[in-house]
C-alpha cells in the first residue's frame, strides 16, 4: 500500500511544479492582448477565479479517481497496480504538454500586438488623410508618400457597410439566400481585400514600389468618395445627380489613387496597365453599388406584374416637389433596372 | 463571484442565493445604463448575462411573424446575434489597438449593456406599430429610436471614454456610433408582415 501510494504522491507533486512552471511561462512570454489568464483584471466575477475553481474541482476529481483506482489496484497483485500508476503518469504528462502547447499557440495567434503600430493615429491625421484622398497630386516624378495605417481604411469599409445596409433597407432588396448584413459585409470587405490583393499582384508584375499595407491603405481611403456618393444618392433618388457625383467625386478619388501609383511606377506600359485596371475597377464598383442595391424593386415589379399598375404607385419616397423629375427618373431606372433585375433574380 | 462559488460548493447551501445575487448585479447594471454617470461598476464587476438577455430579446422581437414569405424568421435571429456579438468584438479590438487599457470582457460587457435603451425603443416601436400605419407612426418611431440611439451612445461613452488616451477618444467612439446606428436602423425599419 505504501509503495503504491508513493508513486501516486510523486505523480501529484510532479504535476505541481510543472503546473507552476506553465504559469510562469505564460505570464513572462509576450504581451498578448487577449489573454484570458490576465491577472490584473481586477473584477469580481473574474475568469481566473472560475478557472481556479475548475482546476480545484478537477484536481479533487483526479485525486478521488486516483484514490479509487488505488483501492482497486491494491486488491490485485502489486505489478498490475504499478502499471496503472505508470499509465496514469504518462497520461498526465501528455495532458500537461498538450495544454502547454495549446496555450502557447493561443497566446501567439491571439496576440494582436502585431497590428498595434498600424492603428497609431491621431484624429487630426485621419481627418487630413480623408480630405487628401480627394485631392489628386500633381507631382508624379518622385514617389508619393502613402501613410501605412489601417484604422482609417477599416472605419471607411465599415461606414460603407452601414450605408449599403441603409440603401438596401430603403429599397427593400430581396436577398433570397443569405442575409442583408452578410451581403453588405461580404461585398465591401471582399472589394477592399480582393482588389487590393489583385492590384498588389499587378504592381508586383509591373515592378511598382508599393507594399501590401500601402495598397490596402490607399484603396481604403479611396472608398471615402464612394461613401459620400452613396450616402447622398441613396437619399436623393435622382439619376442625373448620381451620374454627376459618380464622375466628379468618384473620378477625383480615382485620380488621386492613379496619380500615387503613377508616381511609383516606371514605364508607360506598366503605368497604363496598373492605373487603367485600378480606375476601371474603382469606378465600376461605385456603379455596381448604386444600381445593384438601389430601387431594383421597381424593375422586378414591372417584370412580374406587367403594366397594369399605374406608374404613380411605383414612384420612390421622394420630395413631392420633385415628383415629375422622379417619374422621369423612375422610367429611366426601369429601363436600366430590367437588365439588372434578371441578374438579381437569379441570385 | 468567488464567494458565490464557495457557497455553492458547501453542502448545506440553497441554490437561489447566488442566483439572486447575480440577478441583483444585472439589475444594478441596468440602472447604471439608464442613468449614466461616470462610475466603475460596469467595468469592475463585469458579467455577460445582461448582454445575452438583451441580445436574445432584441433578436426575438426583430423576427418577422410571417411564415410563408421568402424572408423567414431564421436569418433574422442569427443576423441580429452575429451583428451584436461580432460588432462588439470588433469595437473591443479596435479600442485595444488604439491603446486603451480596458480588458476584452469589460468592453464586451459595457457595449452589451448599453443596448438596453435600444431594446426599450424596440418595445415602444412594436407597441406603436399596433396602431394604424402612416407618416405620423413613422415620425413617432423615428423620434423614439433617435432618442434611444443618442442615449446608448452617451451611456457607452461615459463608461468607455476614460479608458482611452485623451486625444483619441473620437477614434474609439466612432465605431461605437456605427454599431448602434446599424442596430437602430434594424429597429426602425422593422415591420411585422
Amino acid at each position: 500500500m505504501a509503495t503504491t501510494a508513493a508513486p501516486a504522491g510523486g505523480a501529484r507533486s510532479g504535476a505541481g511544479p510543472e503546473w507552476g512552471g506553465f504559469e510562469e511561462n505564460i505570464q513572462g512570454g509576450g504581451s498578448a492582448v487577449i489573454d484570458m489568464e490576465n491577472m490584473d483584471d481586477t473584477s469580481g466575477s473574474s475568469f481566473e477565479d472560475m478557472g481556479e475553481l475548475h482546476q480545484r474541482l478537477r484536481e479533487e476529481e483526479v485525486d478521488a479517481d486516483a484514490a479509487a483506482a488505488e483501492e482497486e489496484d491494491g486488491e490485485f497483485l502489486g505489478m498490475k497496480g504499478f502499471k496503472g500508476q505508470l499509465s496514469r503518469q504518462v497520461a498526465d504528462q501528455m495532458w500537461q504538454a498538450g495544454k502547454r502547447q495549446a496555450s502557447r499557440a493561443f497566446s501567439l495567434y491571439a496576440n494582436i500586438d502585431i497590428l498595434r503600430p498600424y492603428f497609431d493615429v491621431e484624429p487630426a491625421q485621419v481627418r487630413s488623410r480623408l480630405l487628401e484622398s480627394m485631392i489628386p497630386v500633381k507631382m508624379v516624378s518622385f514617389p508619393q508618400k502613402i501613410a501605412g495605417e489601417l484604422y482609417g481604411p477599416l472605419m471607411l469599409v465599415f461606414t460603407l457597410v452601414a450605408i449599403l445596409l441603409h440603401g438596401m433597407k430603403t429599397s427593400d432588396t430581396i436577398i433570397r439566400e443569405g442575409t442583408l448584413m452578410g451581403t453588405a459585409i461580404g461585398t465591401c470587405f471582399g472589394y477592399w481585400l480582393g482588389v487590393s490583393s489583385f492590384i498588389y499582384f499587378l504592381a508586383y508584375l509591373c515592378n511598382a514600389q508599393i507594399t501590401m499595407l500601402q495598397m490596402l491603405a490607399l484603396l481604403g481611403y479611396g472608398l471615402f468618395g464612394h461613401c459620400i456618393v452613396l450616402f447622398i444618392t441613396y437619399n436623393i433618388h435622382l439619376h442625373a445627380l448620381f451620374y454627376l457625383f459618380w464622375l466628379l467625386v468618384g473620378g477625383l478619388s480615382t485620380l488621386r489613387m492613379v496619380a500615387v501609383l503613377v508616381s511609383r511606377t516606371v514605364g508607360p506600359t506598366q503605368r497604363l496597365l496598373l492605373c487603367g485596371t485600378l480606375a476601371a475597377l474603382h469606378m465600376l464598383f461605385l456603379l455596381y453599388l448604386h444600381f445593384a442595391y438601389h430601387k431594383v424593386v421597381e424593375g422586378i415589379l414591372d417584370t412580374l406584374e406587367g403594366p397594369n399598375i399605374p406608374p404613380m404607385q411605383r414612384v420612390p419616397r421622394d420630395i413631392p416637389a420633385a415628383l415629375p423629375a422622379a417619374r422621369l427618373s423612375a422610367t429611366v431606372l426601369n429601363a436600366t433596372a430590367k437588365a439588372v433585375a434578371v441578374t438579381l433574380q437569379s441570385h | 463571484m468567488a464567494k458565490a462559488a464557495e457557497s455553492s460548493g458547501d453542502p448545506g447551501t440553497t441554490t437561489p442565493r447566488p442566483l439572486m445575487r447575480d440577478l441583483k448585479a444585472v439589475g444594478k447594471k441596468f440602472m447604471h445604463v439608464l442613468y449614466p454617470r461616470k462610475s466603475n461598476t460596469l467595468l469592475r464587476d463585469w458579467d455577460l448575462w445582461g448582454p445575452l438577455i438583451l441580445c436574445v430579446t432584441l433578436a426575438l422581437m426583430l423576427q418577422r411573424s410571417s411564415v410563408d414569405s421568402e424572408k423567414d424568421g431564421g436569418p433574422q435571429f442569427a443576423e441580429v446575434f452575429v451583428i451584436v456579438w461580432f460588432g462588439a468584438v470588433t469595437i473591443t479590438l479596435n479600442s485595444k489597438l488604439l491603446g486603451g487599457n480596458i480588458s476584452f470582457f469589460q468592453s464586451l460587457c459595457v457595449l452589451g449593456y448599453c443596448i438596453l435603451p435600444l431594446t426599450v425603443a424596440m418595445l415602444v416601436c412594436r407597441l406603436v406599430l399596433l396602431a394604424e400605419p402612416g407618416p405620423v407612426n413613422f415620425m413617432v418611431r423615428l423620434f423614439v429610436v433617435i432618442v434611444m440611439f443618442a442615449w446608448s451612445i452617451v451611456a457607452s461613452t461615459a463608461f468607455l471614454a476614460d479608458s482611452q488616451p485623451p486625444n483619441r477618444k473620437a477614434l474609439a467612439i466612432y465605431p461605437v456610433f456605427l454599431f448602434y446606428f446599424v442596430i437602430s436602423w434594424m429597429i426602425l425599419t422593422f415591420t411585422p408582415q
